[in-house]
Order: C-alpha cells, then structure tokens, then sequence
C-alpha cells in the first residue's frame, strides 16, 4: 500500500473518532447543566473550562471568545473552523483524507462520510442545532457509529483497514484519558480521594456518560459512582471497549496484523512501546495510579501514545520525501554518467 | 413515423411537449413541432407515463445523488473549496445503430491516421518531405517535443486514449471539431450518468435495447497492460494524477478504483537507475505502466518545466529506458494543435489512401496568405481559435462579440498569425433539455466518444454528450455553463 494512502487512512480514521468523542461530551454536559440552571455566569464558566482544557483548547478559545459561556463554548466544540477539534473541522478533515484515497474506501463509507460533511455545512445543521443541540448531536453521534460499523462491514480487513484501525484505537484512547482528565480537580493530586460528594458523583457520572460507559458501568458496579471506580474503568477494564487498556489491546493487535510479526514480539518501534503500554495497562492497578497521581499519569499516558503514533510514522508511511531540488539534481548527475 | 404531440392523456406529455419548437436548428429528436425522430419513439412512448410532478422528484434525486457520491468538479479560485455537480439532464440523446456504426468507422479511421502521424513525425517525416504539411507548421508547434525524435514508443502507439469531439451542423452531417489526444477527460460522467439514469428509470434501458458502456475500466486497463515493457509478464499499472485539487481528480480516482490500480501522485513515485518504483509502506515497488493525467510539461522537471512540483525527477529517463512506459505518450499535443487538425484530412488520404468518412469544420489557416484576407475580411462571421488553447478558452464569436473584441482579435492575428485558426460559425444541432419550471427546450449539445488504441480500436457506445444550458449558448465546457446528458446507443435504428 502506498505509504501516502497509508497516512490518509489513518488520519481519516483518527478524524471521525474524534468528531464522535466531541459530540458525545457536548452532549453529555449540556444535559448535565438542564439539572443545574441555578448556575451563574461564573459557575458555569468555571464548569466548561476544565472541557475546554482537556481537549487542549482553552488557549485558541481565550483569543475568540472573553468568556467560557455554555454559548460560546459548544459554538466552538460544534462548528469553529478555527477549532481544529471541533466537529466541522473533524469532519472536513476526515472527508478531505477520504477524497485523497477515494478509490480505496468502498463507496458506501464515502457516501456516508460525504452525507455527514453535506449536513454540517448546510444551513438545516444550524436549524437542528439552535431548535434541539441534542437532536443534532444525536445525529452526529449516529452518523459516525453508522460509519464504523459500515468501514467494518464493507472495507476488505486489509492492510488499509488495520491502518484505519490502528489510527481509530489511538485517537479513541487518547480521547478517554481526555474525558477522564475533566474532572481531576475533584481529586488529590496524589493519593486516593477520600469523601465523594454528591455533585463529585454527578459529575463522574457525566465523565462515564461521555465515554458512552454508564451502562456498562453499572453492570459492575451498580448505581455507587465513585472517582477511582470510574477511573479504573475507563482505564483498565479489559473488556469495554472504550477503555484504554482494551484501545491499546486492539491498537497493538492492528501494529502485528500490519508487519505480520507475532504478537508479543516487536519489529520497530511502534510494537515496542504499545507492547510495553499494554503490558503496564494489563499488569498495572488502580491504586498506584491515584498513588502517582491521576491527573499527571494521565499526561504520561497521552505522551506515550503520542509517541506510538510518531513511530507508527516512522515505521510505514515516512518513506524519506526527499527535497525536489535534491532529487532533481540526483537524477541529472545520473543521467550525466549514462 | 408517430406524432410527438400525440397526447397519451398524461399531465406531463400535454404541458410539456406540445410547446417543443425546433425550428432554426436541426434537432436531435424533433423532425419540426409535430413529429419525433424515429429513435426516439420507444422512449417518448414509456417517457410520457411519467408525470411532471414524478419528473422533478427524479431529478432532484439524481442531483442529491450526485452531491452525496462527490461526483463534483472543483471550481478554481474559490477559496471555499466549492465542489459542483458537473449539471445532469435526465433526457437522453439517442443515436441509432446506423448512425452509430459510422461514426465508429469514421473514429477508427481517424485514431488510425493520427497514430501513423505521429509517428511520421517523430521518425521519417515523409508527409513534410512529400510537401503535404509545410515543416513550418511542426517547427513552430508548441507541443512538438524535438527530443523524441527517433525514439521507440512501445508498440508505436502515440495515442491510446482520444477524446474527438463531434458536432452536427445546421444539415445534420457530422463534424470533427477537434481531436484530444494528450489527456481527455469526461468518461466517467459517461459512467456515473448512465448509472444514475438507470437508478431513475429502471427496466427502460432494456425495452428500449440500449448498448452498455460499463466495459470501458476493463478495456482501458487491457490497453494500458498491452503497451507494458517487453518482458514484464504482470505489470503493474498505475495513474498519475496531479492530485486531489485537480478539477477531474474525482474521474481520476473513479477510474482506478474500477480499474483496481493504485492512484499516485508524483510524489509517490521515485527513480533509481532508470526505474520507476512506488512507495509503499512495504519498501519500494516497481511500477511498468503510467496512465497519466498531467501535461508533458509537468511530468519531470529533469526534463521540462523545473518548477513543476507535480512530478518525478528521472521520470523521462525511464521512459527512454524502455522500463516505463506512458500513456499516452510524450509529444503527442502537437496532433492537439488547431493547426494539425486543419490537416488531418490530408493525413487520411496521405497514411490510409482513403477519403475521410466524418470530415472536418471548414476551416481557415491565418498564417495562409489567402486564408488570412478572407479571415480578416469575414471576422465578424467566424469564429477564431487560438491553436493551442482548450475549453473554450482563448476563443473569438465573431457573431456574438462586439466590435472591439473583434478589433483585439484581428490585432493578435495580424501579430501571430501562426496561432490561429478560423471556422464559420456552426449552429450546433439541439436536444430538448429540462429548463426549469416543467418545460423543455432546445439547447445545444456536441458529443465527445472516447476512443481506445491497443491490440484494437475499441470505442465505447456512445459518448459524454455536453449540453450548453443557456439559452442560445454554444460553448457546452463545464467551465462556462455546460452540462451533460446521457448517450444511448441503441441495437436497433427505432
């Protein structure tokens, strides 16, 4: 496979996970303030800030806007163009990567995928949003499961795919960390929290909602919300498929399929350090993590990720580019010999 | 023959039909206001059980269709990033078996010529020796590449892959307006047009006996693995595109998909010691075959334009080579040129020892001291063309301009007049075309059959047909207010 198809699918992939994962967490807190209209102007401020600083976005947004108003921060996570989180951009990034690799995507995915790009720049994406934000994300969030489910219902299981997969899993783990990070204030920084109080355990439920995880959730733990519950979860379960320990399960499982190497094994550097996350995810605990802190383990977490998808680069799709006038020259000193 | 107006008691055939007028034009499908041609019947006959209102859903349908599957052109200059559909009007253009099988002998005549042409041209150069084409002209033709003088081209084909351009005059003869035989482009709208009609009106196509055209992916791949390096049993075929910002990547990409060959850009490609490979996640992999969809000009800065980021240095060197081969091949723009068009006629009778079966537009060369008087002379008649210049650009409508446009043209003609040629103004035959609010009428369409050059000559039945959507236009180029129609060519001549 073309190393420049390679890049395209991965980030095609990474960008429709991201516009769902943004979806899912406007939503989630916009429901959560409907409980919560006593808020003032302050209040809610200090509420969506911690949003704004998860995704890495406080700073672009202080320049647009004076105030973190639920208005003005939605407006940015949904349609900003200069956002390169927000939905739209998402979404355009990931249709711009598809029409670069249009003849490797089935024409389903693309119809999908262009559909999805045609609603959120058409004025009925406004209408939906100003009349019902969770009728319109509800839409968001169907569009880009629909699309994951028809990319592994029609796409050839191929090397291509493992690509789409291994950009899925990285952007999808990343994102929980992010999730999990919102709300980190409410903990130590070292140690296990001790008292959880009820506004504690709304917003972790929240945290849980915007994983999509509150059902599975309380399969095993029942209604009892508690910080290092939620956190363990979303970190360590085995079995949810948001978690990180089962992204990074999968991410590495796609690294072998790739390079046909065994699992538990490595050929370069992107199966060496997901291998070594994995085993860290598999045989660490929950305990040593609020231990060490939660809110600095998980910028650990998001930095060693960062640098799987680095090497992932390295490894596939950074074919050396030489520099034009090199290459010009390399050529002509060639055909001098000739 | 029956009557076009005959009312079937349905809505839309008495709204709509009975204001057709086609007088002043031949018509493609109106014998006058009262009667059809005969290959059209069938399809007014199962047309007319559509109601006006059933129309209007069907064409949105097939323009949200259109948009939803992203088969757009991009407009230059619009920082948007705008995509628009290439426009689409659900009433075909019908052409009968009889009408059909000319044409074909006339296309195959005609590709057959150029190849033998060009390569003439790039060998022995026998037609100027024998005075039929004065040097000069190939001298002093832009796209005339000196340097492939006497090289090899595999299997000595130049043009694989032509677009002709046909239109019908005020009589109904068809015309030759100009051949494309560096990288035409408009074939998959042939595809994606006669997909989406038969989404539209299923079961039509078979009562009715239209011929397919779904084969042309695997007949262009067949002529492109036919042209492949001696000795390379499998080859591996690749196209080049300029990249996805290219108004025709969406074709670009359409067909390697249905081809099943990898879409490149330049820079995916690398030369070592005269080898073209690719660059794939797996290393380097070697590549024989080039369907390319750039210029000359663009294909290696090696060898022609330096600045040209698009391409791949060492590229021309393989083709000398003999690793790589290209279609179509280098220097093929010079049978593109307005000037070499004027000549093709002599080519048929010079290279076949036959007269031309589809002839040429009358046409005057300026850099001809008697053709430039009467050019000069009848400017407000004629239109003008610059020789190098396509769609529909760098064009001059002696009828409809004013007479300082007139006035600027004579002064560029009188300046270089190696560069321009002229033709009377043809009023292209028309169609019925949908014109909004639940009424048809004439525009005018040419056509554009797509013409294959390997082990044989295979053209597709039919043709992109280009419809000019304003009212009294004759520019059909999607560029400047053209849209497209589907083209059936039928088994039968009713």
């Amino acid at each position: 496979m073309l190393s420049r198809v390679a890049n395209s699918l991965y980030w095609m992939s990474r960008y429709i996970e991201r516009a769902e994962n943004t979806a899912r967490i406007v939503d989630v807190n916009l429901q959560l303030l409907l409980d919560s209209r006593h808020l003032n102007d302050d209040q809610l401020t200090a509420y969506w800030m911690p949003i704004l600083q998860a995704t890495g976005d406080d700073e672009s947004f202080l320049k647009l806007h004076p105030q973190a108003t639920g208005q003005a921060v939605t407006e940015y996570l949904v349609f900003e163009l200069e956002n390169g989180n927000s939905i739209l951009t998402s979404v355009t990034q990931a249709r711009e990567n598809a029409r670069m690799v249009r003849d490797q995507i089935t024409v389903e995915m693309w119809e999908e995928l262009n559909r999805l790009y045609l609603f959120l720049r058409s004025p009925k994406a406004r209408e939906t949003w100003e009349d019902s934000p969770f009728e319109f994300l509800q839409q968001i969030k169907a569009s880009s499961l629909h699309l994951v489910g028809i990319i592994y219902a029609t796409v050839v299981h191929n090397e291509g795919w493992h690509f789409m997969q291994t950009g899925k899993f990285i952007e999808r783990a990343d994102q929980t960390t992010r999730i999990l990070d919102v709300r980190h204030t409410t903990v130590p920084t070292k140690g296990l929290p001790t008292k959880v109080s009820q506004t504690d355990a709304l917003e972790w439920s929240a945290v849980l909602r915007s994983c999509s995880a509150w059902d599975a959730y309380k399969d095993i733990h029942g209604g009892d919300v508690t910080p290092v519950k939620v956190a363990e979860f979303l970190l360590l379960s085995d079995s949810f498929p948001r978690s990180v320990r089962f992204c990074v399960e999968e991410l590495d499982r796609s690294l072998h399929d790739i390079s046909g190497i065994p699992s538990r094994r490595f050929s370069n550097d992107a199966e060496k350090l997901s291998g070594r996350l994995l085993a860290e995810l598999e045989f660490g605990t929950i305990e040593e993590i609020f231990a060490h802190g939660l809110h600095d383990y998980i910028d650990l977490l998001q930095i060693k990720l960062g640098n799987i998808g680095a090497s992932l680069f390295n490894a596939y799709i950074f074919q050396p580019f030489v520099n034009m006038e090199d290459e010009i020259l390399v050529q002509q000193e060639f055909q001098q010999q000739q | 023959m029956k009557v076009l107006l005959e009312p079937v008691g349905s809505e839309f055939s008495l709204v709509v039909l009975r204001e057709y007028d086609p007088t002043g034009f031949f018509d493609e499908m109106a014998v006058d206001s009262q009667q059809s041609r005969p290959h059209y019947q069938k399809f007014l006959d199962e047309f007319s059980q559509i109601s006006a209102l059933e129309f209007d859903e069907k064409r949105r349908a097939v323009d949200l269709a259109f948009m939803r599957q992203g088969i757009t052109f991009n407009v230059y200059g619009d920082s948007q990033g705008t995509e628009r559909i290439f426009p689409f009007d659900l009433i075909p253009r019908i052409i009968p078996a009889k009408e059909w099988e000319y044409l074909e002998r006339g296309l195959t005549q005609r590709i057959q010529a150029l190849n033998l042409f060009l390569h003439d041209l790039y060998h022995e150069q026998k037609i100027l020796k024998d005075g039929v084409i004065p040097p000069y002209y190939i001298l002093s033709a832009k796209h005339f590449r000196r340097e492939f003088v006497n090289f090899q081209v595999p299997k000595d084909i130049y043009i694989h892959i032509c677009g002709t351009d046909l239109i019908r005059g005020g009589d109904g003869q068809w015309m030759v307006l100009e051949d494309n035989g560096r990288t035409p482009s408009g074939v998959s709208y042939v595809l994606e047009n006669r997909r989406a009609l038969q989404r539209t009106f299923p079961g039509i196509f078979e009562a009715i006996g239209v011929r397919r055209v779904d084969q042309y992916p695997q007949e262009l791949l067949r002529t492109l693995q036919y042209i492949a390096p001696n000795g390379v049993v499998d080859p591996t075929v690749v196209l080049l595109t300029p990249g996805c910002y290219n108004s025709a990547y969406f074709e670009h990409t359409f067909l390697a998909r249905q081809m099943g060959i990898e879409i490149v850009e330049g820079k995916d490609l690398v030369v070592r010691e005269a080898r073209v490979f690719m660059r794939t996640t797996k290393g380097l992999q070697p590549v024989h075959v080039i369907y390319r969809r750039m210029d000359d000009d663009f294909l290696d800065p090696t060898v022609f334009r330096r600045d040209s980021m698009l391409g791949v240095p060492g590229l021309v060197q393989a083709y000398r080579s003999g690793n790589v081969s290209l279609a179509n091949s280098i220097g093929t723009g010079v049978a593109d040129d307005k000037v070499m068009y004027y000549f093709v006629p002599k080519m048929i009778k010079y290279y076949l020892g036959q007269d031309p079966i589809i002839p040429n537009v009358p046409t005057y060369l300026a850099s001809e001291d008697a053709d430039r008087k009467y050019i000069l002379e009848n400017l407000p008649k004629l239109v003008v063309k610059a020789a190098n210049e396509s769609g529909g650009y760098g064009m001059l409508m002696g009828p409809k301009a004013s007479s300082e446009e007139v006035e600027a043209f004579r002064q560029r003609i009188i300046a270089d007049p190696r560069n321009y040629i002229a033709q009377p103004m043809i009023s292209l035959s028309t169609h019925p075309t949908y014109v909004g609010d639940g009424r048809f009428e004439g525009r005018h369409v040419d056509l554009r059959p797509f013409i294959l050059y390997g082990e044989k000559t295979v053209i597709v039945p039919g043709g992109l047909t280009r419809v000019a959507l304003r009212k009294g236009s004759l520019v059909v180029n999607s560029s400047q207010g053209g849209g497209s129609k589907d083209t059936w060519v039928l088994y039968g001549d009713e």
